[in-house]
Formats: structure tokens, C-alpha cells, sequence
């Protein structure tokens, strides 16, 4: 499970002479000893980080016992409760749209880590893993998916439309979030709060015109908000490279800096998200964030995965990259924790998404007047709308 | 008071009321193209009034994310027909925030105003009427005023409806009407139309620039002039034709235009945009299900032609008063 840095042609192409990110999960070591009780000092890889315009952030991560081992429970949890809605997909439980954040864990739990819920995230829809952890409940989740009143939306969004008061959401349309996190910023700055907007998409979505107009919005009113690339290497079915002219996506911010961050390794996620909020909130303006990570699964539900990518090169991402077993890892070296306690957390961690299943299937579907609810606010409405079908119309 | 310094100051009271209202667009700072927000950056300053780039998704998608956050965003699209870049912002994002979170967002603080309808030369891209687009929007509201009174008491309502509006502001008008329009703040009621003549044997439903050439053909009917005397039976000169405003497009006043036409039992229904997939098409079926034993002549659409806005034609693409005239003496007749 050593460092395989997976070096990409088109860096060798544009930047002969810079060496690539490395994106193996386990890469950093500890300073001296491991505390149990104190916070202690780890070294990232040097080449978890790269910068466009601006410094890198530097290499060492503070981290405590404690820390690491929520993080292991809630990529695990996180993982577990991807996994479940999978089966309830499979089972025709959950209809509609639902796309998977399998792979892609140390990218949210190590944002959950660096931010506070005063600081807002706004995302595309893979996001399930963000409004659980930023306030939402694993019940609340799945229930959206499954679309039952005890839904985070009451049942009437689905997976694409999560949202909690620390998460503006999840959103459906490729790109569309990104002008609303300038927004956010925008509110944020004019309200002189020292909060940092995250504005997430992915790779695919770099390409659309709106990313472009939001940068420029943003650095044009300096304004507090992190444009993060999640860069999974495929927008949908279409490989990175085969998408974008320019695959560094933390440069493509023209005079707005960027950082490319390890997104495999969750401390060196930690790491960018703390600097980059840092970055931010001393009004230095916007800045770019990309996490190179990767996802197990297919694009949605309904793609396998595996015909524009080989098998083989899931497997070695899955057995050499995996970011749950980079931590599992830190925490088995430097002593924190034995497997059996980690295997602990595991069973913990099904048991919690198991009963929240249960649960989620036990509330019911939401209610007939709910169709008309939520459209224009309370006291507002317009005297009647229409139903399903003639007879169907609803009067305020 | 003309038009747009009725936009202006109801702009100015909004932003009195409110510290969180902020304004928006492609040149506004510096009063805008057509000087509705002459004066509002010097009064309340580049914090609060200020231009953006020339990026109408990104302005709608910035002002949803401000709206989101509680916060009045009121946003200019320069021209509406410069609003279709947003239309997914408008659509997919401001429309549904509200219902696809259950309640827990919204961009209600959003108001977009646009300058929309026709001057007669404005062309392809600078005299549309596009508030058909948006009649599927559940979720939005859309605004349309024919005077400085209407225009500053309907936007001040629409600012402060807790709905994303789209506000159109007949361009045209912003200069030709006038009245005397109250200093104070007061708003008009948004969903409610307006009755501006009472009458019993036709209803003529309109809103924005038509609404005048309405009047006009009125004034045509019960007194022609000589070249038009001969196509204007005696008999009809005495109609007494209802006209409406319709002012609110999008939730619209069925019960007020259905409670008309029950009276009437006739109905002509005037507007700029494309007659296909157009409001009237909308407001006929409705109108068509709730009277139907009550109508004595088919729903009449008087609309633009299903062509671009033409910019030499321009004037036979808008339904003037001839046309509506024509459509008022075959209704009566029918």
C-alpha cells in the first residue's frame, strides 16, 4: 500500500517540470509519539499539495486521538449508509435519481473537520454524506431517498435535494450551485460575518459557463468563498482528460489563486480546508480548492461504472487507495486504536444504518396536501393550483 | 411622476425599509439604461447598488444564494429578453428552492425586474415578451404594471412578497406614462387583477402596453372616425365592454376575469408575445371550463405573430387598436 503516485500525462504535457499530487491515503507520518490525551503534530507526503498562484499549504497537521477516530467512525458510517441506500436502490425502495459518494469519504468527513457549521456548504448531488453531518440525521436521509415524511425535505425532493440549515444544499443541475455559493459569500461578507463559503462541484461541472461567471463575480467583489473541485477523474461517463482542456482544475480560477489537495488522505483534506477557510475569512478574496479523489461507483444508479474505466483500475483505487483504510492505518501505527476496536466501530456503524433504515421504511409516504405545500410561501399562494387531474384542484 | 421614476422610488423605499435589499445588475450603479436606479448608489452607496458583469445566469444564481440567506435581493436583467441565459436559474433553482428543501430555503427575497414589451424598433432581442416562458414556473410570481402608480405599488409588493417575482416593466412606458404618484411607501396587492372600465357585453382582458391601445380601440368603437365608420356597425357603437388589467401574470386572477365573463359572456384576451403556448392560450382554457354555458362567443386572442419580433415590421407584430377593434366588433357579432 505504498505512495503509487499515479502520474497523469497531460501534467507531464503542460508542466514538465513540477511533480504530480500524490493521492495515496496513508502517506503522512507522525512528528514524535502519538498522545492520547494531547493534540499531536503529523507530516503530510510533500506532495499532498499544490499550488497555482499562491503558497501551498505547509505540511504538518495537528490532529488529537479523539479526532481521528470520529473521522474513522464517520467515514465508515458514511460508507455504510451509501452502501444501504445502494441496496434499497436495488430493491426499488428508492426511485428516481441517487448518486453515490462511495470512495470520495475523506473529502466530506475532512471538510466536516475543518469547518463549523456557522460556515456554509452549497454542492452538486453527491452530497448525502455533507447534510448528514452537518446537522441531518441518517434517518433523515434515507428517508428523503426513500421519500417519507421523516425526510430532511419531508419526502418531496429525493437524493438530489438534501438540504440542512448548515447545508444550502444539494443541487441537481450541473453547475447551478456555483453562482448561488457567490451568493452566499456575497451575504456573508455584507453581513461581515468570518464564515467561508464552500462552493462545491465536480470536474464535469468545471466546464460549464456559469463556474466561469461565478468566479469572476467573485473575485471581481473579493468576495469569502472557496470554489471547491471535487475531481473524481470522470464527469459522468467522460474521463477528465477527455473533457477538459485544462485537468488542473485548481488553476483554471484565472487571477484567482488555487490549491490541489490530496483528497484521498483525509488529513491532508483537513489540512487545505483549515488553510483555505484561513485564506478566506482574512479577506484575501476567493480561492480555488481541488480535492483529487475518486468514486467506486458508477456516475448514478444506473451506470455500472466499468465502460469507460477498466475494472482493474477500480480495484487498485479500491485495495491501494482507500481512504477509510489510509486512516484505519494511521490510527492501528501510531497506536490510537487495535483492529479489534476499529472492527468495533464497523459493526457500530452498520448496526446505526441498519436501524435507521428500518426507520426511515416505517414512516410514511408524505401526505396528499403536501403537494401544494412549499410552493409560494404560507398566506401567499394563489387562490387554487391543479392536481393530477381536473377533479384534483386544491384551493388555498 | 413618470414610469421609471416610479421604479426608482420604490426601489429607494424598499432599500429605506430594508437593510438587507441590495441592487443589482448591468449598469445599474450608474442609473441603468433606461435611469430606473438613477441616484440609488449616490443614496445608499456601491455597497448596496452596484454593477455586475454581463452575466444574467450568474446574476440570477448570486441573487438566489443571497435570497437564501434571508437576505432582499433585487436584481436587473437589462433587457427581458436577455433573461433566457437564467431561465434554468429561474426555473430549475429560485422556482423550486422552496418546495425541494421542504420549507427549509427559499428565494423569496429575489426580485428580478426586467424591461420588457415593445417600443417599435427594438427588434429581435429588445422588445419580446417573454412571461409565457415562465407561466409553468410554479413556485414564481411574475409582475406586469402599466403605470407609475402601478409600477411603484406592485414592486414594492413584489420585493416584499416572500415569493420569487419576475417583474416586467413595459419599456415603453417608462417615459410616455404619467401620473401623480403618492410619495409615500405603499404597496398594490400582487394575484388580483384590476377593473378599469365596468361593462356587461364583452370583457377585454390585457396587461402592460396593450392595456392602452385597448383604450384606444374603445374610444374607436363608440366613436369611429369617419374612415372607420363604415367597418363599425351602429349598432355595437353602444357595447359596454369591460376592460381589465390582468397585472399579476403568474399566479393569475381567474376568479375576477371568470366572474366577468360570467356577466359578459364574451372574452378577448390582448397581448404582445406569441399567440402559441402563450398567456392568453392559458387564461382561454380556463376561462373556456369555469363559463362555458355561460359564453356566447368563442375566446378571442388578440397577440403578436408566431414569428421573431420583426424590426421593420415591428408595428404589425403588436396588436394595435385596429386589430383589437376588429376582434371586439367579430366577438360581438359572432
Amino acid at each position: 500500500m505504498a505512495s503509487l503516485a499515479r502520474i497523469r500525462p497531460t501534467i507531464q504535457r503542460t508542466l514538465p517540470f513540477v511533480r504530480s499530487i500524490q493521492i495515496a491515503a496513508d502517506s503522512s507520518q507522525l512528528q514524535e509519539g502519538a498522545s492520547h490525551s494531547e493534540p499531536f503534530k503529523v507530516n503530510l507526503h510533500e506532495d499532498s499539495f499544490r499550488g497555482y498562484n499562491t503558497e501551498p499549504p505547509s505540511l504538518d497537521v495537528e490532529v488529537t486521538k479523539d479526532q481521528l477516530l470520529t473521522m474513522y467512525r464517520q467515514m465508515t458510517t458514511m460508507r455504510r449508509m451509501e452502501m444501504a441506500a445502494d441496496a434499497l436502490y436495488k430493491q426499488k425502495l428508492i426511485r428516481g435519481f441517487c448518486h453515490l459518494a462511495i470512495g470520495q469519504e475523506a473529502v466530506s468527513v475532512g471538510m466536516e473537520h475543518g469547518t463549523t457549521h456557522d460556515d456554509r456548504i452549497i454542492s452538486s448531488y453527491r452530497t448525502h454524506p455533507f447534510a448528514v453531518l452537518r446537522g441531518g440525521t441518517i434517518k433523515s436521509l434515507l428517508g428523503e431517498l426513500l421519500g417519507r415524511q421523516c425526510g430532511m425535505s419531508h419526502g418531496k425532493g429525493g437524493s438530489m435535494h438534501v438540504f440542512t440549515p448548515a447545508f444550502q444544499g444539494g443541487h441537481g443541475i450541473v453547475g447551478a450551485q456555483v453562482p448561488l455559493g457567490a451568493g452566499l459569500a456575497f451575504a456573508a461578507k455584507y453581513d461581515e460575518k468570518k464564515i467561508a463559503t464552500y462552493a462545491m462541484y465536480g470536474d464535469g461541472a468545471s466546464n460549464q459557463g456559469q463556474v466561469f461567471e461565478s468566479f469572476n463575480m467573485a473575485k471581481l467583489w473579493n468576495l469569502p468563498c472557496v470554489f471547491v473541485c471535487e475531481n473524481n477523474k470522470y464527469g459522468m461517463g467522460t474521463s477528465a482528460e477527455r473533457s477538459s482542456m485544462n485537468t488542473e482544475y485548481y488553476t483554471r480560477g484565472d487571477k484567482i489563486p488555487g490549491i490541489q489537495a490530496n483528497g484521498m488522505d483525509i488529513l491532508a483534506v483537513l489540512k487545505a480546508v483549515q488553510h483555505t477557510k484561513d485564506w478566506v475569512t482574512s479577506g484575501n478574496g476567493p480561492i480555488l480548492l481541488e480535492f483529487v479523489t475518486y468514486r467506486y461507483g458508477g456516475h448514478s444508479m444506473s451506470d455500472p461504472g466499468t465502460t469507460y474505466r477498466t475494472r482493474e483500475e477500480v480495484q487498485r483505487m479500491r485495495s491501494t487507495q482507500d481512504p477509510i483504510r489510509g486512516l484505519q492505518r494511521y490510527i492501528e501505527e501510531w497506536g490510537l486504536a487495535s483492529e479489534q476496536d476499529l472492527k468495533a466501530v464497523d459493526k457500530e456503524a452498520k448496526a446505526e444504518v441498519d436501524k435507521a433504515v428500518e426507520e426511515a421504511k416505517e414512516s410514511p409516504e408524505p401526505l396528499e396536501k403536501d403537494l401544494w405545500s412549499d410552493i409560494y410561501a404560507k398566506g401567499t399562494e394563489p387562490p387554487f393550483m391543479r392536481g393530477r387531474e381536473r377533479e384534483e384542484i386544491h384551493y388555498f | 411622476m413618470n414610469m421609471y421614476q416610479g421604479v426608482r422610488d420604490a426601489l429607494s423605499h424598499a432599500m429605506m425599509r430594508d437593510d438587507t435589499a441590495v441592487v443589482f445588475g448591468e449598469d445599474v450603479a450608474f442609473g441603468g439604461v433606461f435611469r430606473c436606479t438613477m441616484g440609488l448608489a449616490e443614496e445608499f452607496g456601491r455597497e448596496r447598488v452596484f454593477n455586475t458583469p454581463l452575466t444574467e445566469q450568474g446574476i440570477a444564481g448570486f441573487g438566489i444564494g443571497l435570497a437564501a440567506m434571508g437576505h432582499t435581493a433585487i436584481a436587473e436583467i437589462q433587457f427581458a429578453d436577455y433573461i433566457y441565459p437564467a431561465f434554468d436559474q429561474i426555473v430549475n433553482e429560485a422556482a423550486k428552492y422552496r418546495f425541494r428543501s421542504g420549507g427549509q430555503f427559499s428565494a423569496g427575497g429575489l426580485t428580478i425586474r426586467c424591461p420588457s414589451m415593445a417600443v417599435g424598433h427594438g427588434g429581435h432581442y429588445h422588445s419580446q415578451s417573454p412571461e409565457g416562458f415562465f407561466m409553468g414556473g410554479a413556485g414564481l410570481k411574475v409582475v406586469i404594471p402599466r403605470s407609475p402608480i402601478q409600477a411603484k405599488g406592485l414592486l414594492l409588493a413584489s420585493i416584499r412578497d416572500p415569493n420569487p417575482v419576475i417583474f416586467m416593466e413595459p419599456k415603453v412606458l417608462y417615459r410616455s406614462s404619467v401620473e401623480q404618484v403618492p410619495m409615500d411607501d405603499y404597496e398594490l396587492p400582487l394575484g388580483r387583477a384590476e377593473t378599469l372600465v365596468a361593462g356587461s357585453d364583452l370583457t377585454l382582458l390585457s396587461w402592460g402596453t396593450p392595456v392602452y391601445h385597448c383604450e384606444t380601440a374603445l374610444h374607436m368603437l363608440t366613436s369611429p372616425s369617419d374612415a372607420l365608420a363604415p367597418y363599425v356597425p351602429q349598432s355595437l357603437r353602444s357595447a359596454k365592454v369591460e376592460l381589465i388589467d390582468l397585472r399579476t401574470i403568474l399566479p393569475w386572477d381567474a376568479e375576477t376575469v371568470a366572474e366577468s365573463v360570467s356577466r359578459t359572456g364574451r372574452l378577448v384576451v390582448v397581448h404582445e408575445a406569441g399567440r402559441t403556448g402563450g398567456v392568453g392560450a392559458e387564461i382561454g382554457a380556463e376561462i373556456q371550463k369555469r363559463c362555458f354555458l355561460k359564453l356566447n362567443a368563442p375566446v378571442k386572442l388578440v397577440t403578436g405573430w408566431d414569428t421573431p419580433v420583426p424590426m421593420q415590421f415591428e408595428k404589425f407584430y403588436m396588436p394595435d387598436p385596429l386589430r383589437i377593434l376588429d376582434a371586439i366588433i367579430e366577438t360581438l357579432t359572432y
